[in-house]
């Protein structure tokens, strides 16, 4: 939603152009046309993205067509190609690294916005700041190290033992997997969410706080029932952000998630997802149709970014209150 | 603002500003296995002569590929060019394309299994069945007759291969290929191919962390990396017979077996080779050099990197790991290098 | 104190302490990352890492002076490319657009914010580098740079929009054209939050390996120009950091190290310089 333009339009044609370079010579519609130029950029090099990928994908598309999706085979030497495991590894990971990011980050982000003095708030997000620089391929090194021995020796038997009956928590702990790749990557995307959050909540007028306040409402009431929806439109736009860099990240996942084709219902088992099966296999793809299957994989990134963030909006809004505040798709 | 568009400007001149350069700039890439041996070589030429040859690891397939599209200048490589791809940088290219065989190096099998701490010897119908999934545990006959007096435990054997396409796994699946038919119909040889079952790391390091990490697992990777980790790894027996452990030696001893059926360009496998201790998984790395440079200063310093390489430059490939070439393969070579133009 | 204020209140400590314990969690996995990383990499930090070119293997010494400079190159195009299109497209979404036009260009961001990066890099490798036959700096920047521009976009279009109409009605009040007051009034209100996004993007790209290795390769020496291949830090981390020698793992981490650095100097200098003279109320 634009704030309104002051100009008033022109009734015929002859006199639409004429006011169209008077507006011209005024400043303001030369600045909403090359504002606009920008703009339409992102839309194109989007779109130039997408032409590039179909172009590329040409060979799989025309030999396998809607099978790619529903297959589950990867043999590059006989040459015949599926996605459903990478699509299942890429969404699985990114669902676990969203239950446990969204919740802390939003917490810490409240925290920090509403509880914490300002000298003790405004360092700790410069530290925060600071973690979304780390190479992904450190992180991927730190999940090797570090969180895989804990998986295996610790948390991996602890769920097992307390929450085994769930055929989340079964088979075999080797440590890698779709659980530990979703610690990893919440490690990675938790920053997103909290930098921006926070900022969001703080943008939020006092006068929004106090009015609640006034009313009788205790901190949390205030905080949860008020500012947060105030903030709302920010905050998901920061899981979204969150849910981007979930899906499309290569390095720390592949390091992690053992680098296997399957389809399970445990959390424990090794997996695949498309990111890390394109960095893995890209450079080395010998054969056309290896190639090509790998850009019709990024392919199929996209359309699941696609699908995910179509309904990602049509929740908000469903879920939006009118009048509150910043209310837009 | 106009202050830090000011800055902006001069930083930018600044970037932009040619350092004194007056030596030449090569650029390659190629394979990460003999990374190490190949800077170590690109520096020293560099120290002697000024030339500036600028080497990325990014894999063999990669510099196959970059090679072919001319983006770089020289490519390299643990797996041979096969005949399409030769093929297609001919007809990228107007002219053909050259190997030149560097080092040797070896794929070995490493292995965590607990309580064992010493070298395994491996057969190859065990190798061929632990990776096809049909030997599933550690004291099955196919392992432990091999290793008696060995205490295996009967544990599942936890398969570990590589993620990425690499080189390694190319000369690993060639050897497999050749002492098993049921892996080359089922999986057949390449840098990727659709593992029976496993875990996939990612770079030889990747497959080394992750076996350290996980017990009863059992992986392969170069040679170098399982010495400079200290990561066990087992004999393998080779085709007459005996059980060899990777060594210079033996794998030097492998080259030698194949130069009598060298072929005039250089493409030949060497895995299972024949000589009483040969080490049955080497492989030469090759240099993939153009038949025509467009810069003739460029076609010179490589030439002359080339002929420094095969012959002073050896003396650095033991102390990293690597195995020298046999003398008739460097004389070969040396002819070879005339070829380019 | 009737019973259910009391109730409401112990839900108000209790969820207040839990968002307490959220932070205590968050910071202190991420302070440990960064712990882990001193004191892994401080070790190998020494003049020489910032001034001497990479040696062997096998070689103590040396350092990662180009790499430095690579990045710092890399990161300085790319936030000239994807900065200006983010920012400005955001102003046009928040301040001149249609509903539809706005719904359109933010789908397009979120879209290409999901684009796994190396999808990118083949992209700028496709257009960049295969036309010209060689790898360079400019394809690594364009690459990176279309990564920033997504969050820019996204963040500048939401803090504009933040800003309270009444600011901008009382610039126009007092006859200021709509550029101007975009530009003096509300930019200048919403700038905390931009320059927080637009110092989230930089910090993203700086650690971004995969486009690079499509687009600016990597170079053992100095990279004259923009044209030609360019070292960079997270390069030399993944090359360094999946190779067997330990040397060149102590070297890994102190380039992450460095790279942390770099990317704090340009978050203190930004935050410096573009302060100076603006005074925002923390509503």
């Amino acid at each position: 939603m634009a704030t309104s333009s002051i100009n008033v339009p022109s009734a015929s044609p002859v006199a639409g152009s004429r006011s169209f370079l008077s507006k011209l010579r005024n400043g303001d519609e030369i600045a909403r046309l090359i504002t606009f130029l920008f703009a339409a950029t992102v839309v194109l090099i989007t779109v130039g993205l997408v032409v590039e990928l179909w172009i590329g994908s040409a060979l799989p598309r025309h030999k396998f067509g809607f099978s790619f999706f529903v297959t589950s085979v990867w043999d590059p030497i006989a040459e015949q190609f599926g996605a459903l495991p990478f699509i299942y590894g890429t969404l699985v990971t990114a669902g676990v690294a969203l239950f446990l990011a969204v919740p802390l980050g939003i917490g810490a982000a409240i925290f920090l916005a509403e509880l914490a003095p300002q000298k003790l708030s405004d360092p700790l997000q410069f530290f925060i700041d600071l973690l979304a620089a780390v190479p992904s391929v450190i992180y991927g090194l730190l999940g090797l190290f570090i969180v895989i021995p804990m998986m295996r020796q610790w948390i991996q038997p602890a769920l097992k033992n307390t929450l085994g009956f769930l055929p989340l928590f079964q088979g075999p702990a080797y440590g890698v997997g779709f659980f530990t790749a979703g610690i990893v990557l919440a490690i990675m995307v938790i920053p997103y969410i909290i930098s921006v959050s926070r900022e969001v909540l703080l943008s939020v007028p006092r006068d929004q706080r106090e009015a609640a306040l006034a009313l009788g409402s205790t901190r949390w009431e205030s905080t949860w029932k008020v500012v947060v929806p105030f903030a709302k439109t920010g905050i998901m736009g920061s899981i979204f952000l969150a849910l981007a860099r979930a899906l499309g990240e290569t390095m720390a996942v592949t390091m992690v998630i053992g680098n296997t084709p399957t389809i399970s219902s445990s959390l424990f088992s090794p997996g695949y997802s498309i990111a890390a099966v394109i960095a893995n296999e890209f450079t080395e793809a010998t054969g056309d149709m290896h190639l090509s299957a790998l850009i019709e994989l990024g392919l199929v990134l996209f359309l699941l970014t696609f699908i995910l963030n179509g309904l990602a909006r049509l929740l908000m809004l469903l879920t939006t209150q009118r009048g509150s505040g910043m209310g837009h798709a | 603002m106009k202050r830090l568009a000011g800055m902006l400007l001069v930083v930018l001149a600044l970037g932009g500003m040619v350092w004194a350069q007056n030596a030449l700039l090569i650029n390659g890439a190629g394979a990460t296995f003999p990374n190490p041996i190949y800077s170590k070589w690109f520096d020293e030429f560099h120290k002697a002569n000024g030339t500036q040859i600028n080497y990325q690891p990014v894999g063999s397939g990669a510099g196959i590929k970059q090679v072919t599209e001319g983006t770089v200048d020289f490519g390299a490589t643990d797996g041979p060019m096969n005949d399409d791809q030769i093929k297609a940088y001919r007809t990228k290219n107007g002219a053909g394309i050259l190997h030149f065989p560097t080092v040797l190096g070896a794929v070995v099998p490493t292995y965590n299994v607990p309580g064992v701490n010493t070298a395994l010897n491996f057969t190859p119908e065990a190798l061929a069945g632990i990776f096809l999934g049909r030997i599933e545990r550690w004291n099955d006959p196919a392992i432990a007759n091999a290793n008696k007096g060995v205490n295996l435990p009967g544990n599942d054997i936890v398969v570990i291969h590589r993620s990425d396409g690499s080189g390694t796994t190319y000369i690993w699946t060639d050897y497999l290929s050749k002492v098993s038919g049921d892996w080359k119909d089922k999986v057949s040889k390449g840098t990727s191919v659709n593992w029976p079952k496993g875990l996939g790391g990612k770079g030889n390091e990747g497959v080394t962390g992750l076996i350290k990490q996980t017990p009863n697992s059992i992986g392969y990777v170069e040679l170098i990396y399982a010495a400079q980790n200290k990561v066990p790894y087992g004999s393998v027996k080779n085709s007459a017979g005996t059980f060899v452990k990777a060594d210079l030696a033996s794998v030097t001893e492998a080259a030698s077996g194949a130069v009598k059926t060298m072929p005039e360009d250089f493409r030949v496998s060497i895995t299972n080779a024949p000589g009483k201790n040969a080490y049955p998984i080497s492989s030469f790395t090759w240099l993939l050099i153009p038949e025509k440079f467009k810069d003739t200063g460029k076609r010179d310093a490589m030439k002359k990197f080339l002929n420094w390489a095969i012959t002073d430059g050896q003396g650095s490939a033991e102390n990293l790991s690597y195995a020298k070439l046999p003398k008739e393969v460097v004389d070969k070579e040396l002819k070879a290098i005339n070829r380019v133009q | 104190m009737n019973a259910r204020l009391r109730w409401r209140k112990l839900v108000s400590g209790f969820m207040l302490t839990m968002t307490g314990v959220c932070a205590l969690v968050a910071v202190s996995v991420l302070f440990f990352i960064l712990g882990y990383f001193v004191y892994n990499g401080g070790m190998s930090i020494n003049w020489d890492f910032f001034t001497k070119l990479p040696t062997q293997v096998g070689e103590t010494g040396g350092g990662m002076a180009n790499a430095i400079v690579g990045s710092a190159k890399l990161l300085l195009l790319a936030s000239l490319i994807g900065v200006p299109i983010g920012f400005f497209g955001g102003i046009y979404l928040a301040e001149f657009s249609s509903t539809k036009v706005a719904f359109v260009v933010r789908y397009a961001a979120d879209l290409l914010n999901g684009v796994p990066s190396i999808v990118i890099g083949i992209f700028a490798y496709a257009l960049l580098v295969l036309p010209f036959k060689h790898f360079s700096t400019i394809a690594g920047s364009f690459a990176l740079g279309i990564m920033m521009i997504p969050i820019t976009l996204r963040s500048t279009e939401e803090f504009l929009l933040g800003v309270p109409r009444a600011l901008r009605e009382g610039s126009m009040a007092l006859g200021a054209g709509k550029w101007t007051t975009i530009m003096r009034v509300v930019v200048p209100a919403a700038y905390r939050g931009i320059m927080t996004a637009i110092l989230l993007a930089l910090a993203r790209v700086a650690g971004e390996t995969a486009p690079l290795l499509f687009t600016a390769l990597g170079n053992h020496y100095w990279s004259p120009g923009w044209n030609q291949p360019t070292s960079s830090l997270p390069v030399m981390i993944f090359t360094y950091a999946l190779s067997p020698y330990e040397e060149w793992h102590r070297q890994a981490w102190a380039a992450g190290l460095v790279l942390l650095g770099l990317v704090l100097m340009v978050n203190i200098v930004a935050r410096v310089i573009l302060s100076r003279g603006v005074a925002v109320p923390r509503s």
